[in-house]
């Protein structure tokens, strides 16, 4: 069996279209973001981990009705619950309050169920309560990550292959994660700390896809008249070649993703899709926005050093 | 060729043996997401903002120490306690059966201090003034907007006023505290003092006397040092209390401190207020031991054992010899555990007795006690709690979803590469033993993430055996020999492997750098996962390779 074995279609040539779908993504993604900014404040929908807050994860013995639990916990004021699972497990979001100690707004919870239900008809089975400061500290920490990552790929790559390499690779992920976090503000995903872990790996993700396909592309450049070929007919070429390997990786990844996803449990769920959307954005994006990236950036800055021409392939062979 | 074949094995098996000696031995260590238990972030306080970081950070250090001791005492399993930047602990427990009783072991700064406890009718003479203090700082109308008592509950003298004046407060007690007063104007309605404070000319506005009960302990002849607030009314008080003005009012050398239970009488809880000397005569530094025990004469009620070393000791008979028949209130972070009357002259023993609290509350005062003092207070930031259910659930599932995902990935490769599709999964078994043992060898700990980040670096490790496959079957349809093919498969793939790896260790170690707790448990596996995927790939699957073609002659076809 060899799927996709000398594939010959013409990406390059598709690569307009993509522009247009990969535009109207991005700007579905800024719109859902911009909107998100008027109606709650803020452009993702942040859960405690960044925004601070109590979170409060309670299992009951017995079924239960959101109304009932809604009113045990004050009625009209009460804090949001979403249902987690099955239909006795709750997820209670309380806001904190000034001058009050963090830990003491979980009890309160815990005090006003225990008084509505009875203490021995629930258990809390995760409960965390994360002060404001350490929220915005995450975020920042979060951004720096992301940036810093980027930079760093930048030289890495623009070291192993040439700069416009490494411009079109950090352009094709950006494009990756721009389009998730657009993903994650149309839907309101929250935003908790797994959901950082994913979009990073949607970052090293993409960024391998890409580079597989730009290997290829260096290999061929470097081959006995790849200089003079039509780079368009290159980079077309290229990505045919990896055809075969890039569909199976994606495959496998998802295989196991989708596994995940359909028994991994609701703790993982929202971590998962994100990834699935990223593995599949990222395939597509190696494709169709970083190798055509590279072609535009020749085409407005021509090809770059031409000493670093032989550099990329002696790799350690001896491994 | 063959003396590398034979170098080639024995690595490999050494690897294994290393890394399946090492889980055996040291066992992987599960995070509390998985097997249950509480994440504390612990932040110096630093209300004022005056303490310089390099301050902070001694004080972080000499914290730790002591959380540390404590929880050793305590006996939790392997605890995590370390600093987190400048001014922040990491506290770590697993397992634990009542995690309100930890926090409040690690929470409690013990800081125990010995004062003198002085007189009430003495103090009855600054009343006046701190009353006045108060007016002038807050305001006659707002005390009357938010029901302030006035000289109407003043100057109850005694168990008779007790008696007879408490129901009548009581009732406006209640009505005040159900609906916030500050807050809420609407509270003043139903208030009668409030009706009668208009008629009350301004000197007499008594806001803080009003709400001192006298203690009754006077009918003994002794002069007690302490008031009772009532309970509903402490927080007021308080508030009172906090007021700059009110502080500038206060007699020189003379603190109020709060009794730390409320005690119950006639029905009605109570604060007892005590009149203390502002220094402390000694500290819990002096102290070098403590236990807990049950005080046989006092209906087993527990009480913490104290011994002091000997300048202590000094000290605390000096003072009880100077002061027979007076009370020395024992303090624990700014509250009144116990003000025992002294009776005869102490050395360098003595005990809190501890009230109506159970034993465990003794045990642990002891134990705190023992530990030392925190040298700050310590404020929660961040608390996470894991149920074990929830741990027992997750692992299950988690277990279950991979297991299918890694059968579904090997299912994919044997059908597609046939032979060289069962070296690779018997490369990507070698693999996961490896990255098991690498957590165990870094003594990392598995999390929820972590496991996320395994099952993605199975998906690099797949990666990299298909992108080698792909070029030998490049090669063998370039009419190649099988061994050449082979070779050159290898040789080609190498370097999209080494780029697509480095540039995601590079994530990985970005993350680890700049991530909290549990994504750090994601780039840690991730991390452990490329490396061993790098080895594998590369050494174990060549190796397999030259054992699969050892058995056949140069020109055989390969399975692949």
């Amino acid at each position: 069996m060899w799927l996709f074995h000398d594939a010959k279609y013409a990406f390059i040539a598709m690569r307009r279209k993509a522009y247009v779908v990969s535009a109207a993504a991005l700007a579905l993604g800024i719109g859902a973001m911009m909107f998100n900014i008027f109606t709650i404040g803020r452009w993702q929908q942040y859960g405690v981990d960044f925004d601070g807050g109590v979170l409060v994860q309670v299992s009951f013995s017995q079924p239960l009705d959101d109304s009932d639990l809604r009113a045990a916990l004050g009625g009209a004021s009460a804090p949001p619950i979403t249902r987690f699972g099955g239909d006795n497990e709750f997820v209670i979001r309380a806001p904190l309050e000034e001058e009050r100690d963090i830990d003491e707004v979980a009890g309160d919870v815990e005090v006003q169920l225990a008084a509505s239900f009875g203490e021995s008809s629930f258990e809390v089975v995760r409960q965390e309560s994360v002060g404001p400061k350490i929220g915005r500290e995450l975020e920042q920490r979060a951004a720096l990550a992301i940036l810093f990552s980027l930079a760093l790929t930048l030289i890495y790559i623009a070291i192993r292959f040439e700069v416009r390499f490494g411009l079109a690779a950090v352009i094709a992920t950006a494009h990756d994660m721009l389009i998730v976090l657009g993903l994650l503000a149309l839907f309101r995903v929250e935003i908790a700390l797994p959901t950082v872990a994913a979009i990073l790996t949607i970052l090293g993700y993409s960024l391998n896809d890409t580079i597989v396909v730009f290997d290829r592309i260096r290999e061929n450049l470097n081959a006995k008249g790849g200089r003079r070929e039509d780079p368009y007919r290159l980079v077309n070429r290229s990505i045919n070649e990896t055809l075969p390997r890039t569909v199976l990786t994606s495959g496998t990844t998802l295989a196991v993703l989708f596994s995940l996803l359909a028994l991994g449990g609701a703790v993982i769920r929202d971590f998962t899709i994100v990834l699935i959307l990223g593995v599949m954005i990222g395939t597509y994006s190696s494709i169709f926005i970083a190798s055509p990236a590279l072609l535009e950036i020749q085409k407005r800055f021509g090809t770059g050093d031409a000493r670093k021409k032989q550099q990329g392939r002696r790799v350690a062979a001896a491994v | 060729m063959l003396k590398s074949f034979r170098v080639r094995v024995i690595v490999i098996l050494a690897a294994l043996g290393l890394s399946i000696g090492y889980y055996v031995a040291k066992d992987l260590k599960l995070g509390l997401d998985l097997q249950g238990g509480m994440h504390l972030v612990l932040e110096i306080d630093d209300p004022a903002g005056t303490m310089t970081p390099e301050v902070k950070e001694g004080l972080v250090e000499q914290a730790v120490y002591v959380l540390r001791t404590r929880i050793d005492a305590f006996g939790v399993e392997e605890p995590l306690i370390q600093k987190s930047g400048a001014d922040r602990i990491i506290v770590e427990l697993a397992g634990l059966d009542d995690e309100e009783r930890a926090k409040d072991i690690i929470n409690q700064q013990a800081f125990l201090e010995w004062k003198l406890v002085l007189s009430t009718v003495d103090f009855n003479q600054s009343l006046e003034r701190l009353d006045r203090a108060i007016v002038a700082a807050i305001g006659v109308d707002s005390l009357r907007a938010i029901g302030a008592v006035t000289q109407a509950a003043a100057d109850p003298t005694g168990l008779e006023d007790l008696l007879f004046s408490s129901p009548a407060d009581s009732a406006e007690a209640d009505s005040l505290t159900a609906d916030e007063p500050e807050d809420d104007p609407g509270a003043v309605e139903g208030g009668a003092p409030a009706d009668s404070a208009v008629a009350e000319p301004e000197a007499d506005f008594r806001p803080f006397t009003g709400l001192l009960l006298r203690s009754n302990q006077t009918s003994y002849g002794r002069d007690p040092g302490t008031y009772k607030v009532d309970a509903a009314q402490v927080e007021t008080a308080r508030s009172y209390m906090a007021l700059p003005e009110f502080q500038r009012a206060m007699p020189r050398g003379v603190s109020l401190q709060w009794g730390w239970d409320s005690i119950p009488e006639f029905g009605r809880f109570y604060q007892e207020l005590y009149i203390l000397e502002e220094d402390a005569f000694l500290t819990g530094e002096q102290l070098v031991d403590a236990t807990a025990t049950r005080d046989q004469q006092e209906f087993n009620q527990p009480i913490v054992l104290f011994q002091l070393n000997r300048r202590g000791g000094r000290v605390f008979e000096n003072v009880t010899t100077e002061n027979q028949y007076d009370r020395i209130a024992i303090v624990l972070d700014g509250e009144v555990v116990s003000a025992p009357t002294v009776e005869s002259r102490i050395g360098s023993r003595g005990q809190i007795t501890m009230g109506d609290a159970d034993f465990n509350e003794a045990a642990d005062l002891a134990l705190v006690l023992r530990a030392g003092a925190l040298p700050a207070q310590l404020r929660i930031m961040e608390e996470r709690r894991v149920g074990p259910s929830l741990g027992q659930d997750s692992i299950d599932r988690g277990q279950i979803a991979g297991l299918v995902g890694v059968v579904l990935v090997l299912a994919i490769m044997v059908a597609y590469y046939r032979i060289a599709g069962l070296l690779a999964v018997l490369a990507l078994a070698i693999y996961l033993t490896l990255v098991i043992g690498g957590l165990s060898i870094l003594d990392a700990t598995l999390t929820l993430p972590g496991i996320a980040g395994l099952i993605l670096s199975i998906g690099m490790a797949v990666d990299a055996n298909v992108l080698i496959f792909e070029r030998i079957r490049e090669e063998l349809e370039r009419r190649r020999a099988p061994r050449t093919a082979v070779d050159e498969g290898f040789r080609n793939a190498i370097s999209a492997i080494v780029d697509a790896n480095i540039t995601t260790l590079i994530t990985g170690l970005i993350l680890f750098q700049f991530g909290t707790q549990s994504v750090k448990g994601f780039a840690v596996t991730l991390c452990i996962g490329i490396v061993a995927s790098f080895f594998t790939a590369l050494y174990v699957t060549r190796t397999l390779f030259l054992m699969y073609l050892a058995g056949k002659r140069g020109s055989d076809p390969i399975s692949i």
